[in-house]
Formats: structure tokens, sequence, C-alpha cells
């Protein structure tokens, strides 16, 4: 059945048609992190997808896969474009790379997985939280609730983890 | 064999077969916007280039556009200058496309469908359809695989793209006031472009005191939207002898050349590579010229690390040592290689590409629109005194190149020479 939900006054949708966003955001709404594991070559895969990228086959599994992972690399926007997020500067665009299949199946390919940072409670942080974060601290992932069947995954720091010192843009 | 194994650099014989023989555009502008349709707007970009080429409207029958949903469609064009097309099509897209169509130019010319082809972009990109994502396309609804991306205020140019810049400036070092030297340069280009809508130079500390869009880029790192029409014409190379200017040859063509895993490119890195990496396999090759033979560049400039991050990759210099060729007088007028002499997207206007060809065309014809005084034959007499104000066309260019880009993940490119 289709989804939907609002975000920050966004009207968010998935259509019943789109079997692999629903069965991916499905797993969300239960505060699950699954991903498509392909049937022939084992090999994981974000975002869903109809055919494994490595391997054209069609058939894939659902399996969990631990939500955590280091940022690889990030924006951070001070200027909003869509209006729902101009009240929300500053804000990151935090590309992480899970830790799971790191490396794989070529040592520049990861699971890139992009969310916000978020508070532990999923939502959006404060200036000084995000003056906190840059490329290499270590992130786990929390949910967003929407609306009944319809979360969004966020990033949010792993505080259970001693943090290496990040790297940021030069202030 | 995987994708990237495939030899594409067979068709040699193209190289200098085919001519870009007419350009012309309209005014850019902002403020009050253009007054216009995009229909008026490339009805007198096209006629423009007619005129310029000398080409009657019986001489095309050939089109070409492209857009984002945000134009008007070569039968409107066609019909109101009393062409009759052989063959158009007018395709989805942005920056990238201008070389990819000139390609699928000169195929459908060598397959024999028409044989002369006009290639526009229209758009009203200030005062309708906002390239910078604000207005109509923020406004529309969060759909399946967006909710991957929009759903994370990640929606902009600047906002996709910033991973990849950030991550350049990680993994080599790479400083903004560098990297804001190609807003200076641009800047003083522009300002001997009469054309250019923003013709102040800049200086570093204007670029890095501008207030912060997304970091890493600040708003004078991020090119300016306008309303514009544009277009270039394409024809044999046989038929650009009748034309009216000395003859640009096409010497080869990347059309949208694209890094693994376009669906989402970043899952293949380095992300701080971009697709020129591949595409330069191809360009250089068909040319049968390489890097150092290139007089003038016209890379991409929708911010100011497009342009940095495609003369890296296309092999102008070494692989992170962008920020250096950038920065130190290179691509300046007067450099050993000046990169977009008009001024390009950060000041002349945003026209997804295709005002960087045209650019190149004139120089390539030793033509140069600038405020040099006209001769007693009709042709400008250039100073080459490239101070504020004064000449910009480049001495003695022979060979030039474009590089154009989509995404960090898709680009296309072109050599032209002068005949
Ligand atoms: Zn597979």
């Amino acid at each position: 059945m289709a989804l939907q939900g609002t975000h920050l006054g966004m009207n968010l949708t998935v259509d019943d048609l789109d079997i692999e966003n629903i069965a991916y955001f499905g797993h969300c709404a239960k505060h699950n992190f699954h991903l498509q594991r392909c049937d022939d070559c084992k090999l994981l895969r974000y975002p869903p997808t109809t055919a494994c990228p490595f391997c054209t086959c069609l058939e894939s599994t659902w399996v969990p896969v631990e939500g955590k992972g280091s940022v690889h690399s990030y924006g951070e926007v001070h200027h909003g474009i869509q209006p729902q997020f101009q009240k929300q500067t500053p804000y990151l665009i935090l590309m992480v790379d899970l830790d799971t299949q790191k490396g794989a199946p070529t040592e520049h390919d990861a699971l890139r997985v992009v969310a916000n940072l978020v508070t532990p409670e999923g939502q959006l942080t404060s200036a000084d939280q995000v003056a906190r974060v840059g490329i290499g601290t270590r992130v786990q992932m929390v949910f967003s609730d929407l609306s009944p069947g319809l979360s969004l995954p966020q990033w949010t720091i792993d505080e259970s983890v001693p943090q290496p010192k990040p790297w940021r843009y030069p202030e | 064999m995987t994708a990237i194994d495939l030899d594409a650099t067979s068709p040699k014989h193209l190289a200098d077969k085919y001519a870009i023989v007419g350009v012309g555009e309209t005014e850019y502008m902002r403020g009050n916007g253009s007054g216009r349709t995009t229909r008026a707007l490339g009805v007198q970009a096209i006629r423009a280039a007619m005129n310029d080429a000398g080409l009657k409207p019986g001489d095309i029958d050939g089109m070409l556009s492209y857009s984002g949903n945000d134009s008007t469609f070569s039968t409107f064009m066609a019909g109101d200058l009393g062409i009759r097309l052989n063959f158009y099509m007018d395709v989805h897209g942005g920056g990238s496309s201008t070389e990819a169509l000139v390609g699928i130019a000169i195929g459908v010319i060598e397959a024999g469908l028409c044989k002369t082809v006009a290639i526009y972009r229209a758009m009203n990109g200030f005062s309708q359809v906002r390239i910078g994502g604000t207005g109509a396309r923020s406004a529309a609804p969060i759909n399946g695989d967006q909710l991957h991306a929009r759903a994370y205020g990640w929606q902009s140019a600047g906002q996709m793209f910033a991973p990849t810049f950030m991550r350049h400036m990680h993994d080599y070092g790479t400083k903004p006031e560098q990297v804001a030297m190609v807003k200076v340069i641009h800047s003083e280009h522009a300002s001997n472009n009469p054309k250019a809508l923003y013709k102040k130079r800049m200086t570093v500390d204007d670029v890095l005191n501008s207030r912060m869009i997304c970091k890493p880029l600040h708003l004078l790192d991020c090119c300016v939207e306008t309303d514009n029409g544009n277009c270039i014409i394409v024809t044999s190379a046989d038929r650009a002898r009748d034309c009216k200017h000395h003859p640009v040859l096409i010497r080869s063509v990347v059309g949208r050349c694209c890094k693994p895993r376009i669906d989402m490119h970043y899952q293949h890195g380095p992300i701080s590579t971009v697709a020129g990496h591949y595409a330069k396999d191809i360009l250089f090759p068909n040319a049968d010229v390489k890097p150092e033979d290139i007089d003038i560049t016209g890379s991409y400039d929708a911010f100011t690390f497009t342009t940095m991050l495609q003369l890296e990759d296309y092999g102008f210099c070494k692989k992170g040592e962008g920020p250096t060729y950038v920065s130190d007088g290179t691509m300046r007028l007067g450099g050993k290689r000046p990169n977009n002499t008009s001024g390009g997207h950060l000041c002349e206007g945003y026209t997804h590409g295709i005002a960087m060809v045209i650019e190149n065309v004139r120089q390539l014809r030793h033509d140069v629109d600038d405020s040099c005084p006209i001769g007693p034959d009709g042709k400008r007499q250039h100073t080459y005194d490239y101070r504020e104000g004064g000449c910009r066309q480049v001495k003695d260019v022979e060979l030039s190149a474009n590089l154009g880009w989509a995404m960090p993940g898709t680009g296309s490119s072109m050599i032209m020479r002068r005949a």
C-alpha cells in the first residue's frame, strides 16, 4: 500500500508500484535498517534498486544491516533552498560510509547513506552540534517518525565510542 | 569486459568533418527578467545564429534542444522562423547537453537524416523556473527515490555536489582562497565582455566574505541565474566554406560520459573524482591531440569547484593540483591557457553550457565581441590589452576544449579547431 507522510511540512509519498522503496521504508517504520542482499553475488546495495548493480540479478533478500558508520563527506547548509528547510539552518547533509561492506567490491566502494544530523530523538540539531561533526565522525542511525508507516533514517553522533578529531571545512 | 573498458575511440574519420558555422544569443537578463516567453528567446537566438552564419530558413533542416521542463519545443521555433525540418528532437537535460547534442547532430547528418542542425537552449532561469531550485522545483512533492535525497534538504545543485567538493578539500588540502580564484579570473574576463551580466572585477576577499550558501560554497562560488536564449548551428565542413565566418571545425565530442553507478554515483569512489576521468580517454584520442596542445578551455563553472575538478580530471594538471592550476594565473587572459574568457556562468550568465561553446567559436574565429575598435574591413582590431574594459581575444588561438558538467558523475566535452 502507498506510503504517505509529512516532514517539516513537506509531503512525502511512495507509490505502491515502487515495491523496493515500499519494502525499504516498511522496515524503517519499525525502526529497522534493512538493505537488499543479492541472492546471486551476495553483495548489499543502497539505495533500493530493481537489479543488482554488481551482477544484474533480479532476486534479492532484505537483511538487517547495522546502522553505524563514519562520515565520508558532508555539506553544511546555511541558506536553505526548500522553504521548509530555511528555518532549519545551519543543517548538515551527512554522507556516511556504513561499516558493513566498506571497501567492497573495490577499495573505493562503500554503502554511502545520506541523511541529516539529528538528535538521538530524531530532531534536526542545533548549530553547536553541527560544529562538532566533520569527515571521520562516528555516527549511528536513528529514525524520525513522520506518520504511522513512514519513518526516515537519520544520523546522530555515536556517543558510545571515542570520537576521532573530525576534518572540517577551515574556518 | 565492463562498460568502462569499451573502446569508444574508433570514429577518427569524423574529426574536422563537421563545423560550427553560426552562433547567436539574446542578452543576459535578471532584474525584471526577460519579459518574454522561452519561445521568443529561442526564436531570437536561432535567428541571430542564422544571420551570423549567413544562412536562410531554407538552409536549416535539423533542430535539437535541451531543457528541464522549462522551455519551448523545436516545433514552435521552426514554425515561427519558416523552417521546414527533416529532423528534430527535444531532449531532457541541463549542463553537459550542448556537447552531447553536437555529437547527435554530427551523427544524424552523417546518417543522412538532415544536413544542417540548429541547437538551442532557451530559458527563463531567473524569472520562471529558477535554476537554483527555489520556487516550483522546491514545491514539487517528494516521491519514491527522492525520499533518499530531497527529504533531507539535499536538492539543489550546490547541495548535491557539496560532498564531492568537500571531499576534494579533505583529500588534497584544497584551500577556499585557491578555489575563489576561479571567480576572480572569470570576473576579470567578464569585465571585457560587454554582454556579461556581472562585469565587476572581484577579489578573493569578495568571494570569501560573501555569505555561506552550502559549505564549501559561498554565494560568489555559485553561478548567476539568468534569462536567455542561445543557439549554435552545426553543418558539414564542406558547407561551412560557404558560410560567412572562418570555419571552426569539430575534432571530437564526448556526450554525457558517466562514472559507475550513475543512479547514485557516490557509491563508487573516489567521490572527489568526476566524469572527466573517463571522458578524457575518448576526447583526446579522437581529436588526436593532448591536453598540452589546447590553447583555451571552457570548463563549466556552475560553481568555482566544477571548473577546477574538470581541469584536473581531464588531465590539464595532475589530480590534486587543480587548486594550483586555477590560482596561479594559467587560466587568466594572457596566461598559458585561458578558461571561460566570456566570464562564464559565474559572471556572463547561466545557459547550461552552450554560451561557453559560443565563446570558444568566436575565439577560434579570432573575432570575439569585446570593445576593441572595428577596422575598415569590418573586423575587430584586437589590442590584446587585457586590462579592465579592454580586449579578451586570445592571440593565435588554434585549439579549444569545452568541458561540460551535468553533475560529478556525468560530463560531456568537445575539442574544436580553427580551420
Ligand atoms: Zn549481485
